[in-house]
């Protein structure tokens, strides 16, 4: 496979470069691997408790990743205009079974590379925050443990080659969050929302099982016949389901299969529950799991698997897609339940999950650039917003979390956290010249401009409510007058620790380690400025919140968009003899919004087998440049996803790009600056001035109460799932196998009962009585020698009877060679 | 040959089972030998599979995998009760009798 990839890509136009590294990425995943066997195994015995090994493996993989990411970019850079950019594949054996070999590797490409930079960094800045976050933690090096294996877990599932490395990586890391939310496991709230993130993200995962079955038995004829790969590699996935083989029925039953595993993994509607109470866990790990890295891994999967989802859920065929509807439901609900969280992680909790509805619903509607990009940005400036609420409850109000009892007026305690926050929270908003603007606005105007001008106005709508509640936070946080902690109140340790079961978070430090720097927190009394180990994270994190944007910086024109140029597959013919060779258009943007119908479907397939099976594609690899040469060059004059390739295959789709426009730019920030400054003054009213029309409106207005209520219980979603789906299909079948128990098999038994007492009373009288008691008499006098002769056989001991067991197994083993030779 | 030493690993973890069957005092332990005494019986199932070229092997082996972590389910819940009424899981504890 490698040779054969490596053999197209030599027969192409331009030779591609490539490196080192990029040859050899799938050593990225294994050096946190490594570091997680030693740390466990060894950890307790360092110096530092395993938590060197831990941020030295990360500073590795980063360093790996960075090399790599270059060599990408140096191998975009070596190819012509318009030429396919092969990935870098390699791949080896894991297992045989019955003649079908499945692989393992690395699908090196644009993409991928991305994440996996993105996860090495955040990963590393995680790791050195929390030497400082857990310091003298009693489970200090399992928690760098599951974090060093979390961070494996996730870079194998990023360079995955095929869907089973890919399910392998998603359940390490569905194991890893489990394991630490539920860090502080002693607080019972904290293993109750690990367990419930767990089955939660299990419910999902039961799709990704089912999609992955669906598409392989689907494409795997194809793929082995075309590409000499099994259905379960991405690239052959790929591939065959823009090739218009695929029957409509399986790829769109793959395709929502797929879906619902991104549904639990990235926290949308209607799975999203598990996420806000997966803030349980340290901060650290709700920075770089539930917010930057984890979640987006379903995002990851969208994106990745894109063409499956472009043709399955026929992405521009129509203005509604259950990909975008998702999306577009996840931006609201979520964002409206962040105004009435008083914890500041749960609003950042919320906001994520807000914000991974943009992606998703990016993708949904093709936007698959801005939503990859906003992946990018968003892990920055969300880790930052996170790792600066993480600093305010260590050092600002005293290991809580609730913004309106413990906080208020931290800017002039703590100023380096509050302008990370700051920052991180206007490039959250997509003001203009900080990242979140470059991602998050190219996302609403591609949607709008691919046709879905509803999820466009949804788009805005999120935008708006983004900043208001985003600004209500800071609000809360930083102005205004200090409150309780805020205050230097100094706590009673009781009322500490009844503080830390109400809320079930952080401030569970206090229980067990005041050894360490819990005393540091009481001896100063009151809010300080952490110290240096989370605020460079910080102050990196927050540049990055200003300076990733410019990447891909589509207002200044096509010179500043190299996200585009590296990252974006091109979407062109490979392995493509001639040029006219493309079939009849599919049923894309068309007026009656039909997918494929039946008839294409069929006229492509008679088409396209033949000539495909006559020439298997990666021997007659020729030049794409030769194929699109003439149509002017560069990946937009593809018809790869509108039209069927008749030799030849395509990798990605045709996306389209909305051109950019000040206007609607302008437009977009009025949004966002009304929403800032409408939820200020809301903010100045309520909670510092405490007058005014807003003060006690939900007691005073029924409507807007119960709307209050609503949100506050999380839609009664927690309710739906727990006390009706829960109950309603547990309980019955308890209940019904109890009924069943006491009815059915009781009344057999009792039955069987009677008629054996019968049957019993006549051979009492007349077998046993005359016949066998003497009998018996004279066995037991044997049986009592027998008996004391055995006795110590019937030790009681396991062990023996085990000894026992297997020293019968082996005679009658013997026995059995004996007689057979 | 490769099935070789996939045999022989087998028969290594079988050994290495069956000691920790009869010699090991903690019932948890003993679970865990007789997992290792599980998968060896696995892995020659595998290796017969693998030398056969059929698959018949392998689906054996899952079916061995599902059905052993059951009997692990059952086994850890019964020492986790005998745990609760003895407040130990030492096995030479359990023994009531008197031979």
């Amino acid at each position: 496979m490698f040779a054969a990839s490596e053999a197209a890509a030599e027969t192409a136009a331009v030779a591609l470069k490539s490196g080192w590294f990029l040859e050899n990425a799938w050593i990225i995943p294994i050096i946190p691997a490594v570091a997680f066997a030693l740390i466990i195994f060894f950890g307790k015995k360092l110096p530092m408790k395993g938590s060197e090994l831990g941020v030295l493996s990360m500073v590795g993989s980063l360093v790996f990743a960075g090399g790599a990411a270059y060599q990408w970019i140096d191998r975009v850079n070596s190819a012509s205009e318009g030429q396919y950019i092969e990935p870098v594949i390699r791949t080896w054996t894991w297992w045989q079974s019955g003649g079908f070999d499945l692989t393992i590797g690395q699908h090196m490409d644009g993409l991928s590379l991305t994440v996996l930079v993105v996860v090495a960094f955040i990963s590393t800045l995680v790791q050195i925050y929390s030497l400082e976050y857990l310091r003298g933690d009693r489970r200090y090096t399992h928690f760098f443990a599951s974090l060093t294996l979390f961070s494996a877990g996730m870079m194998n599932m990023v360079i995955a080659d095929n869907m089973i490395q890919l399910i392998l990586g998603w359940e390490i890391m569905g194991l890893c969050s489990f394991m630490l939310i539920g860090h502080w496991w002693e607080d019972h709230a904290n293993s109750r929302a690990a367990l419930k993130a767990f089955f939660t993200t299990r419910t999902g995962d039961i799709g990704l099982l089912v999609g992955t079955s669906i598409l392989f038995f689907s494409a795997n004829s194809w793929t082995q016949e075309n590409l000499g790969v099994s259905g379960f590699s991405i690239r052959g996935l790929s591939a065959w389901a823009l090739s218009g083989s695929p029957s409509s029925v399986a790829i769109t039953a793959g395709a929502f299969a797929l879906f619902v595993a991104c549904i639990g993994k990235s926290g949308q509607f209607p799975l999203h529950t598990w996420l806000p109470d997966a803030m349980a866990g340290p901060t650290p790990v709700s920075s770089l799991l539930h917010s930057s890295t984890m979640v987006v891994a379903g995002v990851f999967l969208v994106a990745r698997l894109f063409p499956v989802f472009y043709e399955g859920m026929n992405i521009y065929g129509s203005s509604l897609n259950f990909v975008t509807l998702i999306g577009g439901i996840t931006i609201i609900i979520a964002a409206l339940l962040a105004f009435v969280q008083n914890d500041i992680k749960k609003v950042l909790a919320y906001s994520t999950v807000s914000q991974l509805g943009y992606m998703m619903m990016g993708l949904g509607a093709g936007a698959w650039l801005p939503a990859v990009f906003h992946i990018f940005t968003h892990a920055f400036f969300k880790a930052c917003l996170f790792l600066a609420a993480g600093s305010v409850s260590h050092s600002g109000s005293h290991h809580s979390f609730d913004m309106k009892k413990d906080m208020g007026g931290l800017r002039k305690f703590m100023p380096i956290t509050f302008v990370t926050w700051v920052i991180s929270t206007l490039a959250l908003c997509g003001v203009f010249p900080l990242s979140g603007f470059f991602s998050k606005d190219e996302i609403i105007d591609n949607v709008g401009y691919a046709g879905y001008d509803i999820f466009m106005i949804v788009g805005l709508v999120g935008a708006f409510m983004t900043a208001a509640y985003m600004t209500r936070a800071t609000y809360l946080t930083f102005f205004g007058e200090p409150r309780g902690a805020a205050a230097g109140e100094h706590h009673e340790e009781e009322g500490h620790d009844a503080h830390a079961a109400g809320h079930g978070h952080d401030a569970h430090h206090g229980h067990d380690d005041h050894d360490g720097h819990d005393n540091d927190a009481h001896a100063s009394h009151g809010p300080h400025e952490s110290n240096a180990f989370i605020t460079v994270p910080l102050i990196i994190l927050a540049t990055l919140a200003i300076g990733a944007g410019f990447l891909n910086a589509v207002p200044f024109g096509e010179k500043w968009e190299n996200m585009k140029k590296w990252v974006e597959p091109r979407a062109v013919v490979v392995g493509d003899v001639d040029h006219a060779a493309v079939g009849e258009v599919r049923g894309v943007r068309t007026d009656d919004t039909i997918p494929a119908t039946e008839e294409t479907i069929v006229a492509t397939e008679e088409g396209a087998s033949p000539e495909a099976k006559a020439a298997p594609l990666m021997a007659t690899a020729a030049p794409a440049e030769a194929a699109y040469g003439e149509e002017g060059h560069g990946s937009h004059s593809s018809d790869c996803g509108k039209k069927t390739p008749k030799a030849g295959v395509c990798y990605a789709p045709y996306v389209k790009h909305a051109p950019f426009k000040w206007s609607k730019a302008a437009l977009s920030m009025a949004i966002v600056f009304a929403g800032i400054i409408l939820s200020w003054l809301v903010s100045v009213q309520l909670y510092t001035r405490k007058r005014g029309f807003f003060v006690g409106l939900t007691k005073k207005n029924k409507l807007l109460a119960a709307g209050h209520a609503f949100l506050v219980n999380k839609y009664y979603l927690d309710h739906l799932y727990e006390k009706i789906i829960v109950r309603g299909i547990a309980h019955p079948i308890a209940k019904g196998a109890y009924w069943f128990n006491q009815n059915v098999l009781d009344g057999v038994v009792n039955g069987a009962g009677i008629g054996t007492k019968g049957v019993a009373r006549w051979v009492y009288r007349n077998v046993d009585q005359r016949v066998v008691d003497g009998a018996v008499n004279g066995s037991g006098v044997v049986a009592r020698g027998a008996g004391g002769a055995l006795r110590p056989v019937q030790s009681g001991k396991v062990n023996q009877y085990g000894a026992l067991l297997f020293a019968a197994a082996a005679v009658a083993g013997l026995v059995l060679i004996i007689i057979n030779t | 040959m490769l099935v070789n030493q996939f045999l022989i690993l087998g028969a290594v973890l079988f050994c290495i089972g069956v000691y920790g069957v009869i010699a090991r005092r903690n019932a948890v332990m003993v679970l865990m030998s007789i997992e290792l005494i599980l998968n060896s019986v696995n892995l020659n199932l595998l290796a017969f599979a693998l030398r056969n070229g059929s698959v018949d092997g392998h689906v054996f082996a899952l079916y061995i995998i599902t059905v052993a972590a059951a009997e692990v389910g059952v086994g850890l819940a019964l020492v986790l009760l005998v745990y609760r009424n003895r407040k130990s899981i030492g096995l030479e504890e359990l023994s009531e009798m008197k031979g």
